[in-house]
């Protein structure tokens, strides 16, 4: 996994609630058996027409967004489907870092799998930094993981919140199995006391 | 005395292999299903560094999302979904990974076939890399969706870091009323609470009309948690689903049995056991309803009006509605009962049970589908199809002028042929109204079995209680 220190990049304004993750990569883009290549078709039906043209009223189709590496987003970001697809697609399209006041869990779970940091905020944070977003190519933010702080365009300085274990992973670029894989020891003694207490959980298949 | 623990806690004590002083678990998974969509990256990741599947005996994949539904014998026409359900075939004999084929009487929507099979059982932790895993919960098993990070981490390890969630309860009190289900109900609910009412929780749905609901209905309910925000919905285990459960091909047997019904009777929540939000709601005032807008929290009764976003005081919120109208074709105002469908869609994970396919067949019987209408009924699994034609119900709903389909996923999320075009707007007994869900363009109503056969007979939303003598 990509490691997340620190970035500084331009963020897009998306302040629409409840953007769920099939509006985030639809489901006709989840045939591919990759990670890979699914940028081009992030936000598709809001993103182009069905010609394939650019919708130009689309944030990030708009000249000062189309680099944007911040998404600073409307309330409970990522509803719907568990697809990793949804991380995946930003993280191709460039996006590194989504801000909101609430994420669906599943998303937001997946975020630090992918080296993407979800940041919650209180809305009178979120707003600013919304207000921020919408200056354009101006709106250059600096995100500090190790420090937990954002930087926005005007020198301001916000505090964010992140699990300790969810930053170090993230800082760097651990992937979890090999963490998992050397409590292998306790992880066989729960499944032989498992095995004694509930043997049906064990034996019971056609 | 120890402090008295709700269901949730229990199942969750039960499964800790590690606690991290930052609160961070180590958490034991008892069953992993798997299907095509969210598996093959996790599987790749395995082979690239060289890790085997844990416990092959605890995992089940069968292919559901991609598959389609006309006769299995026509094969699959898009190359893509054709490469992603060979994959998961490929992977499975790979891995040692037991799988349900495409061409097996017994496959079907993972979410059905678990519980049909007795794969899922009460007690457990139960994961795939699926929203609607929380379908589950229905048998007082702590189930789950994850992303392919995490499936990959359960394949290799058959476990998973996590942080426990907060307990919230959900009562229904009272008799639901003539014409109302366990749909209307779950609706109901997440009208109430709001698609992000339960983010971070656990729910478990209690009361009287919970417990009087079938494991079909509850299995409804419990689905639509995730629409409600919640990772899980979670029923406690009784008779109702110990005598589901019996005699199922992977459930205990004799001796085991009585073992493990005597186990699964400690689990429900202890009296007195403390929950972080409580919700109450009254069964008598649950009409019949359905959806107007694009997010599942959109539930207006069936004789109620289309919201008007003037009354919205908050510029966002008011913005965002009145896109939804324009997206959704509808004008402030208007009578639910005056819109105009095109299509019908009965199945998915939510609605596509034997009890749905009665729902809708009792509905169906001695009436005709519209002129004009496209009215799909998609049973959930083969068994299901089997059992259903055994009963009939097929014969009523082809004479009424309902199309009898195969078992897929099909037009609950429009990944294999069957769509809604741009426009069109569809009665939908599936879980979810978003954008483009149903294919580019569509636009969905959710309402239950009965409800959308109604629909289809009136060629636009109608109340189910109009049909009952
Ligand atoms: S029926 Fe719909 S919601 Fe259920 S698993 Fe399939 S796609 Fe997902």
């Amino acid at each position: 996994m990509q490691k997340f220190t620190t970035l500084t990049g331009v963020a897009a304004p998306m302040p629409t609630p409840n953007i769920d993750t099939d509006r985030i990569i639809p489901a006709r883009f989840l045939k591919t058996i990759k990670r890979t290549g699914l940028g081009k078709s992030v936000f598709n039906d809001v993103r182009y027409n069905p010609d394939g043209s650019e919708k130009p009223d689309f944030v990030l189709n708009q000249p000062a967004y189309r680099k944007a590496q911040i998404l600073v987003a409307g309330d409970n970001f990522g509803c719907g489907s568990s697809r990793e697809h949804a991380p995946w697609a930003l993280l191709d399209f460039g996006i590194r870092c989504v801000i909101s006041t609430s994420f669906a869990d599943i998303f937001y779970n997946n975020c630090f799998k992918n080296g993407v940091l979800p940041i919650r905020l209180p809305k009178e944070q979120v707003d600013l930094l919304m207000d921020d977003a919408k200056r354009g190519a101006n709106a250059v933010v600096s995100i500090d993981l190790e420090k937990q702080e954002i930087k926005g365009p005007d020198g301001g300085t916000i505090k964010f919140d992140v699990e300790p274990f969810r930053k170090h992973c993230l800082l760097n670029g651990l992937d979890d199995i090999g963490l998992t894989l050397q409590k292998g020891a306790e992880i066989d003694g729960f499944e032989s006391k498992q095995k004694s207490n509930q043997p049906w959980l064990h034996t019971a298949r056609a | 005395m120890t402090k008295p623990r709700t269901l949730f806690d229990k199942v969750w004590d039960n499964h800790l292999v590690d606690k991290r002083d930052d609160g961070t678990c180590l958490l034991y998974i008892d069953r992993h299903l798997v299907h095509e969509v969210t598996s093959p990256q996790a599987l790749e990741g395995l082979r690239t560094a060289g890790r085997k599947v844990r416990r092959p005996d605890a995992t089940l994949a069968v292919p559901d999302h991609n598959v389609p539904t006309t006769p299995r014998s026509q094969g699959i026409d898009d190359p893509e979904s054709a490469l992603q359900i060979e994959t998961l075939e490929k992977n499975c004999a790979e891995f040692g990974v037991p799988i349900i084929g495409m061409n097996d009487i017994r496959q079907g929507i993972v979410h059905i076939i678990g519980p049909e099979q007795g794969f899922t059982l009460p007690g457990m932790t139960i994961v795939c890399g699926d929203s609607h895993t929380s379908t589950h919960g229905a048998f007082g098993s702590l189930a789950f969706g994850i992303g392919t990070s995490e499936v990959e981490h359960v394949l290799a390890t058959q476990t998973l870091i996590q942080r426990p969630a907060k307990n919230m309860r959900v009562t229904v009190d009272g008799a639901l009323s003539p014409g109302v289900g366990a749909k209307d109900m779950v609706l109901a609910i997440i009208g109430t609470i709001g698609t992000a009412g339960g983010t971070g929780h656990v729910i478990e749905y209690a009361g009287e009309a919970v417990r009087a609901l079938s494991m079909e209905g509850r299995m409804t309910v419990c689905n639509m948690s995730i629409e409600g925000g919640a990772r899980a919905g979670l029923i406690a285990p009784d008779d109702v689903t110990f005598e589901y459960i019996k005699g199922r091909p992977m459930a205990p047997k004799a001796g085991a049995w009585e073992q493990a019904v005597t186990y699964w009777r400690t689990l429900p929540s202890d009296p007195g056991a403390i929950y972080d939000k409580e919700i109450t709601l009254r069964a008598a005032e649950i009409p019949p309803v359905l959806t107007w807008g694009t997010s599942p929290e959109d539930v207006v009764p069936i004789t109620g009006h289309v919201p008007d976003p003037s009354t919205v005081e908050d510029a966002d919120k008011r913005a965002s509605m009145e896109r939804q109208l324009s997206y959704m074709g509808l004008k402030a105002g208007m009578a639910m009962q005056d819109v105009k469908i095109d299509t019908v869609f009965i199945g998915s994970c939510t609605n596509g049970r034997i009890e749905d396919m009665r729902a809708v067949a009792a509905i169906a019987k001695g009436r005709k589908v519209a002129a004009g209408i496209r009215a799909l009924v998609v049973p959930g699994s083969g068994l299901v199809k089997q059992q259903a034609e055994e009963e009939g119900l097929d014969r009523i709903l082809i004479e009424a002028g309902f199309d009898w389909r195969e078992p897929s996923c099909s037009m609950c999320l429009a990944m294999n042929a069957d769509k809604l075009k741009p426009g069109e707007r569809c009665a939908s007994t599936s879980n979810r109204n978003f954008e483009g869900r149903q294919g580019p363009g569509g636009r969905t109503h959710l309402l239950s079995p009965a409800m959308a056969a109604a629909a289809a007979i009136k060629g636009r939303f109608a109340d189910v209680r109009e049909f009952m003598s």
